[in-house]
């Protein structure tokens, strides 16, 4: 019987310490988590996916919460980084509890599709027939301001169908502070915002519940991201720019746009890239954030998370065209590159 | 003697444990309320009373006003149960007393099925499917020619009060079908052939007997439908337009207050995500209301039908 107990006791001890050796050699892969835009997340789960498989000690935990959450989260300090497609607001900012950087990732546009039978490309919109559409002000199709501009296109006469997001949205967002930046009515009535009131229209929850919307209903106008657009074959417009050029949305002239926008980047880079200057530019875009503390409190996981930005800001902008977002332009990343060095463990660089 | 005492002290646990965890319900209900209460103080402390019956939703200027949203649950709810309650009473009196065995089971099966639809299929069929034939159907020639009334009032785009009330009705004819076959089938069988063996015909039987017998139960099976009605939201969203304002007209937009908060919940903050609190408690609020008048019309109704019987 004795012999028995000790066996047993034998088998238990030997339990224990393979579990323990177990666990020792999987050296427990860092775990990184953010929360935040979810415009981004299939370009960051791709990036999380593809730096895990060549750096087996990091991990990555992202929930796209929307921007709003992934600022609230950094906040009260729950997650590592967050992700927003708005930068902080002063009045956010003041909530922090220490300095925090906004590195830009990657950029979108936002596109204006429509539904015109027998117009499947071609529309052109200038800033304030676009803006008037939105106000209610031009409600039929042939009317003579938007002929003026599109002699070539058969205009239905019918009604527009305003179509717009119902859900709080960077999308949104950068579409009415661009409608703001170009139209002092629209300033002065709408405003700009993650969710506003709008004058008119039908919401629609989400880039699909837009494009259902503007799918369904003929005649209807609305705005999406241009990824979503892409990927869905929309009719998409054209739009006049600040230098008077009409520019289709492209990856192209989404990059030009932050191309031109870089010259004068200021140093924290919260920065709006709507209406911006270049012949090549796409008036709607948009840059999209990380957004990281710069004094790190531990200092591997600090590390590991400066590494993975380096390594997303060089190889990562690789990746973005296929998945249709415009990559940053190369003095951009020239910038990020000194920005990245300021990140620090009690005043030592992680870079 | 000890075995006994053993027996009551077990039975004492028992009561305790169970006295427990009622308490547990009441408990999570109260902080339910208590949670909703604090954190829509912000929005109550600024607005007061006026955030019932003012109109405006304005984000930017933080200006919040709840009364399109109640306008917009309500008449969407109103409008389903119009549809739903003559047609799934139509039906289950005819599953239950007119139809052939062999079709009995499959009607019933299809009709509970419906139930177990995730309401985002719904939403997305209604978008896809509902939204366009109920446009190009009913919408468009009914402005055409009823135009004039304000109910019927176009432009019609689709997305609308009706597109809502329409969708809500299907997804509560399961709800509505099933407890009414149910009441249908306690109705004493001897009772029924009493009425036909007086000379009596079948709708005359019907007639009796459901409205003797049934009508409570019926009404209990309209509130159950109600009550999912009021606090549906994906399919909703999907399909009511989403426009805070209120129209006249069945066939212009609208917006209910669970897809308010659905929508603009997650990139909320200060003033605005006290306001959609309170939105939601006022929800609350409504369905309790709806819940506790029901309760006491259908205790006055099954008195009635007791004392008739």
């Amino acid at each position: 019987m004795r012999n028995f107990f000790r066996i047993l006791t034998g088998i238990a001890a030997a339990a224990v310490l393979s579990l323990a050796a177990t666990t020792g050699a999987a050296a427990d892969p860092l775990m990184i988590n953010g929360a935040g835009a979810t415009f981004p997340y299939p370009l960051y789960s791709k990036w999380f996916y593809e730096y895990s498989n060549a750096n087996p000690g990091v991990r990555f935990n992202y929930q796209s919460i929307g921007s709003g959450g992934g600022i609230k989260q950094i906040t009260a300090g729950t997650v590592d980084f967050g992700a927003s497609d708005a930068p902080m607001k002063e009045k956010e900012m003041a909530k922090l509890p220490g300095p925090i950087l906004h590195l830009p990732m990657a950029m979108g546009a936002v596109v204006v599709v429509y539904n015109l039978d027998k117009v499947e490309s071609g529309l052109k919109l200038t800033p304030d027939l676009l803006a008037g559409i939105f106000l209610g002000k031009i409600t039929r199709w042939n009317d003579p301001r938007i002929a003026e501009r599109n002699k070539t296109v058969a205009l239905p006469n019918a009604d527009i169908v305003v179509a717009h997001r119902s859900d709080g949205s960077g999308t949104t967002d950068i579409f009415t502070n661009y409608l703001a930046a170009v139209n002092t009515e629209w300033r002065a009535k709408v405003g700009q915002g993650k969710a506003v009131n709008w004058p008119l229209g039908i919401g629609g929850k989400g880039n699909e519940g837009v494009s259902g919307v503007v799918k369904q209903t003929p005649g209807a106008i609305g705005y999406v991201e241009l990824a979503y657009a892409r990927q869905n074959r929309m009719s998409v417009a054209a739009l006049r720019n600040k230098e008077g050029h009409f520019v289709e949305p492209t990856l192209e002239a989404t990059s030009a746009a932050a191309a031109a926008a870089a010259k004068t980047m200021p140093d924290d880079y919260r920065v709006s890239i709507v209406d911006a200057p270049g012949k090549d530019s796409y008036p709607i875009a948009g840059l999209t954030w990380l957004l990281v503390y710069k004094d790190q409190r531990d200092e591997a996981k600090g590390k590991a998370l400066v590494q993975f930005l380096k390594w997303a800001i060089h190889d990562g902008q690789k990746m973005e065209a296929a998945l249709d977002y415009a990559p940053l332009p190369k003095s951009v990343v020239e910038k990020m590159d000194k920005t990245l060095r300021r990140i620090n463990y009690k005043g030592k660089s992680l870079y | 003697m000890a075995a006994r005492s053993g027996k009551i002290s077990k039975d004492l646990a028992f009561e305790k444990a169970s006295a427990f965890f009622a308490s547990v319900v009441l408990f999570l209900a109260a902080l339910l309320f208590a949670v909703l209460l604090r954190e829509s103080l912000p929005a109550l402390r600024k607005f007061g009373a006026s955030f019932i019956v003012s109109g405006t939703w304005n984000p930017v200027l933080e200006r919040f006003g709840a009364l399109p949203f109640i306008y917009g649950t309500l008449v969407s709810s109103c409008l389903a149960l119009l549809i739903a309650v003559p047609l799934s009473v139509g039906a289950a009196i005819f599953i239950n007393e007119f139809a052939p065995p062999w079709l009995k089971a499959p009607v019933s099966l299809l009709a509970e099925l419906l139930a177990a639809i995730p309401s985002v299929i719904y939403g997305l069929w209604g978008i896809f499917v509902l939204v366009p034939i109920l446009r190009d159907v009913f919408m468009k020639p009914v402005t055409r020619y009823l135009g004039w009334i304000p109910l019927f009032k176009g432009p019609v785009y689709g997305p609308s009060m009706l597109a809502a009330g329409v969708l809500l009705a299907i997804m509560i004819i399961p709800f509505i079908l099933s407890v009414t076959r149910e009441v249908l089938a306690t109705v004493p069988q001897r009772q029924k052939e009493a009425v036909l063996s007086l000379g009596g015909t079948r709708w005359e039987m019907l007639r009796i007997v459901v409205g003797q017998h049934c009508l409570p139960g019926i009404f209990g099976a309209t509130v159950l439908g109600l009550g999912r009605a009021l606090g549906e939201t994906m399919a909703v969203t999907m399909v009511i337009g989403n426009r805070p304002e209120i129209f006249s007209s069945v066939f212009q937009q609208g917006y209910s207050m669970a897809a308010v908060i659905a929508n603009e919940f997650a990139e909320a903050g200060g003033l605005q995500l006290s306001s959609l609190v309170l939105i939601g408690l006022l929800l609350m609020l409504l369905t309790l209301l709806v819940n506790f008048a029901a309760k006491g019309m259908l205790s006055k109704m099954v008195a009635r039908a007791s004392r008739g019987i």
